[in-house]
């Protein structure tokens, strides 16, 4: 794979300005997208992985805006661009894909005049040429007999279908960077393994970087390189997909990867985390996860864990600070007799 | 099948008029159209088990699930529950007693929950609906119901946005409690949960069925899930079920051709890297069913028999299947 970066957000946090003060969906996430990798996004309801899509292509709803960070697409600034800027960069060098296939479609045009029109906006070429382009386009996504699909319109498409067609509109302009949120929550599992083959295909043909949202830890594992694991709009762990899924370090990606039912794992008894992920309004000082934390040692308390190399992920939990270590081995030994 | 079975469908079907209006119809020249959500659907739930129905959208799981608890009538068959029928009872009394016996659970714990309501109003309501308690003894249950599911008797004073997700359905279990039912059909409960918050309530799904004998209809799309709750599973496709197994048969030997391609696009969270294998096509308009086996247009294995004549269940070791492949042993 190539090493070279597509996309790179710095300390990016999102802020919302409320009556009752200042709420942080995005707090200081830092990650890079290299051409033809495929990152996976992954984390609770409310965890912040939209608004971090929606933060790159900058389409934060009102009154939310970045207000630190940086993000970089091929090493130029995308945060502070202005409107028509980004609008040209949407669609065009970043495609996107959401759960609900009919919010990126138009209804009152057929798929076909669609895609020719983001092929024509990318590249000039006659309509004639255009609409041949839409019909290959088609094809590549497995739309059968494209040539005379390419004139119907988005409701005449089954979901799965409708997806397709998304996904042909989303690469026609070959864009450098896909952002694909949810993409397949609203299929059935035998259409999400088609749409995931896909995506999975073409972006590693075509050397696209895609960063792809959902909630699915079967899905992560299958299709992406390398996978963030974000908690309450902090990054608490990232790295290699086999890595962090197998050999997770931080608490609380040992607690998902624990509580996740398998095709293979006990009948008997799940594993759980206590509590549920706090909402906006009361993330607690310190680790975002401290309440919810079976290790949690003072530290935890007072102070944020900031990103570190442990084993083969980057990990923000102090367990693996070398200031710690003698407390965090303390604790273990006292839970391991309360345990007995 | 066993003698201590609590709920028995036998036969059930389902079909609903999806005609357009009648002057449409005259208009257009169209015939009046039917959807068979339900067909000739059969299974026993023994006391204390758990039977899951698995199956895509559309595949008539919850359209089941509201007829085995007597809220939707079926077009044939029927339902009993420790032989008394529940769509023909004895007479009212036997009707109000045999639904106490039974509570569903749904997907959103939003919609079951008047928002207006105190939890401890909402938790006592079948309590007093059917005549129960009277009096303190009425709060006194409710509180310890809270308790049971793991909330504190305190939560009763405050109202359902109050609450998480998962404590939402926390609640909505407590009320499905509050009858004493014996028999509960859950749909999709955890689907629109956390997996981190949907393993403490599957976890004490469990332990309440445990500690309380109760018998389950399970409902969901997912494999996972439902293999960690059930005894016994059926899986459906549009309406029909293509297969009946005990759990660990299912998954480890799956007969029908259809069980096979869903245990198999699945995603795994062990399975790195993996492209499931290509299925072919999508689920079918359930107004227009193929013919014959109505998983023909995507089974790798379906002939010309297959086109022209539906299979019926065939029994086999711990499970029964509906395949003319398996009946004629070229499954393999
Ligand atoms: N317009 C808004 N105003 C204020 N807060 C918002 C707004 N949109 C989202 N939020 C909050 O920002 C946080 C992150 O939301 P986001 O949509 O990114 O979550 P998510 O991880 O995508 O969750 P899901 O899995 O449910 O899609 C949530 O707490 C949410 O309530
Ligand atoms: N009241 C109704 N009128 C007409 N058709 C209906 C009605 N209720 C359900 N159906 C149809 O019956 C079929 C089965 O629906 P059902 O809701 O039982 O499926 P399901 O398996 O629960 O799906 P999901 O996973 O989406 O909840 C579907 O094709 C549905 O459109
Ligand atoms: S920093 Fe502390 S509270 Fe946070 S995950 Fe690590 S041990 Fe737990
Ligand atoms: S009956 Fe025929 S088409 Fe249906 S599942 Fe069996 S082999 Fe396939
Ligand atoms: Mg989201
Ligand atoms: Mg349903």
């Amino acid at each position: 794979m190539s090493e070279e970066i597509v996309l790179t957000v710095e300390d990016l946090i999102v802020e919302f300005p409320t009556r009752k003060g200042i709420l942080r969906p995005v707090d200081r996430v830092n990650f890079n997208i290299k051409k033809g990798e495929i990152l996976g996004v992954v984390g609770e309801s409310g965890a912040g992985k939209s608004m971090c899509g929606s933060a790159i292509v900058g389409l934060i709803d009102r009154p939310g805006r970045i207000t630190g960070g940086e993000i970089r697409l091929q090493n130029e600034r995308i945060d502070n661009i202005s409107h028509e800027r980004m609008r040209k960069i949407r669609g065009r060098r970043i495609g996107m894909v959401f759960q609900d296939p009919l919010t990126s479609l138009n209804p009152l045009m057929t798929v076909g005049e669609q895609i020719m029109e983001t092929i024509r906006v990318h590249l000039k070429i006659s309509e004639a040429e255009a609409r041949q382009r839409a019909i290959a386009a088609l094809e590549e996504v497995g739309i059968p007999a494209a040539s005379s699909r390419v004139d119907a319109y988005p409701h005449q498409f089954s979901g799965g279908m409708r997806q397709r067609v998304v996904i042909a509109l989303a690469l026609a302009a070959e864009p450098e960077l896909i952002i694909a949120d949810e993409p397949t929550t609203a299929l059935d599992v035998s259409v999400q393994a088609q749409i995931m083959a896909l995506l999975k295909k073409l972006c590693h043909e075509r050397g696209t970087a895609v960063m792809l949202i959902t909630h699915d830890m079967g899905v992560i594992a299958e299709t992406t390189d390398r996978v963030a694991v974000l908690y309450a709009g902090r990054l608490a762990e990232i790295g290699p997909t086999k890595d962090v899924l197998s050999n997770p370090s931080h608490p609380y990606t040992i607690g998902l990867m624990a509580s996740t039912p398998s095709p293979t794992g006990s009948t008997e008894r799940l594993s759980q985390i206590p509590g549920s992920m706090p909402n906006l309004r009361a993330i607690p000082q310190g680790c975002a996860f401290n309440q919810r934390c079976t290790k949690a040692i003072s530290a935890c308390f007072k102070h944020l864990p900031i990103l570190e190399p442990v084993d083969k992920t980057d990990v923000a939990c102090w367990l693996y600070d070398e200031a710690y270590k003698d407390e965090a081995a303390e604790q273990s030994k006292t839970q391991l007799k309360e345990g007995a | 099948m066993s003698e201590n079975s609590l709920i028995k469908a036998s036969d059930l079907g389902r079909v609903f008029d999806v005609s357009k209006p009648w002057l449409n119809r005259v208009l257009e020249g169209s015939e009046k159209q039917f959807l068979t959500a339900a067909d000739k659907v059969h299974f026993d739930i023994p006391k204390g088990k758990t039977f899951a129905l698995v199956g895509e959208s559309g595949s008539g799981k919850s359209t089941i699930g509201k007829m085995v608890v007597g809220l939707l009538n079926p077009t044939s068959g029927n339902v009993t529950v420790d032989g008394e029928d529940l769509f023909n009872p004895k007479d009212k009394k036997a009707q109000l007693a045999l639904r106490r016996r039974i509570q569903m659970i749904f997907q959103s714990p939003y919609a079951s929950l008047n928002p207006r309501w105190r939890v401890k109003n909402i938790i006592a309501e079948p309590i007093k609906a059917f005549n129960l308690l009277e009096g303190k003894a009425i709060q006194t249950r409710a509180s310890e119901l809270l308790e049971q599911v793991g909330l504190a008797a305190t939560d009763g004073e405050k109202y359902p946005h109050e609450f998480s997700g998962g404590q939402r359905q926390r609640i909505a279990i407590a009320r499905a409690l509050a009858s004493n039912p014996e028999f509960i059909v859950c749909d999709e409960p955890t689907s629109a949960l956390d997996v981190s918050v949907q393993s403490q309530v599957l976890n004490l799904m469990k332990d309440l069925q445990k500690d309380l004998g109760l018998t389950y209809l399970f409902i969901s799309h997912d494999l996972s899930v439902v293999r960690f709750m059930a005894d016994q599973i059926g899986v459906l496709y549009l309406g029909r079920l293509v297969e009946i197994a005990d759990r660990d048969k299912l998954f480890e030997a799956p007969q029908h051709p259809y069980t096979r391609m869903l245990i198999d696009a699945a995603p795994r969270v062990d399975a790195f890297g993996r492209t499931a294998d290509a299925v072919v096509g999508e689920i079918p308009d359930p107004i227009n069913m193929p013919s014959g086996c109505s998983f023909h247009p995507r089974c790798p294995l379906a002939n010309d028999r297959c086109k022209t004549e539906p299979p019926s269940l065939i029994k086999l070791d711990r499970a029964e299947v509906s395949c003319h492949a398996v009946e004629e042993n070229r499954n393999n």
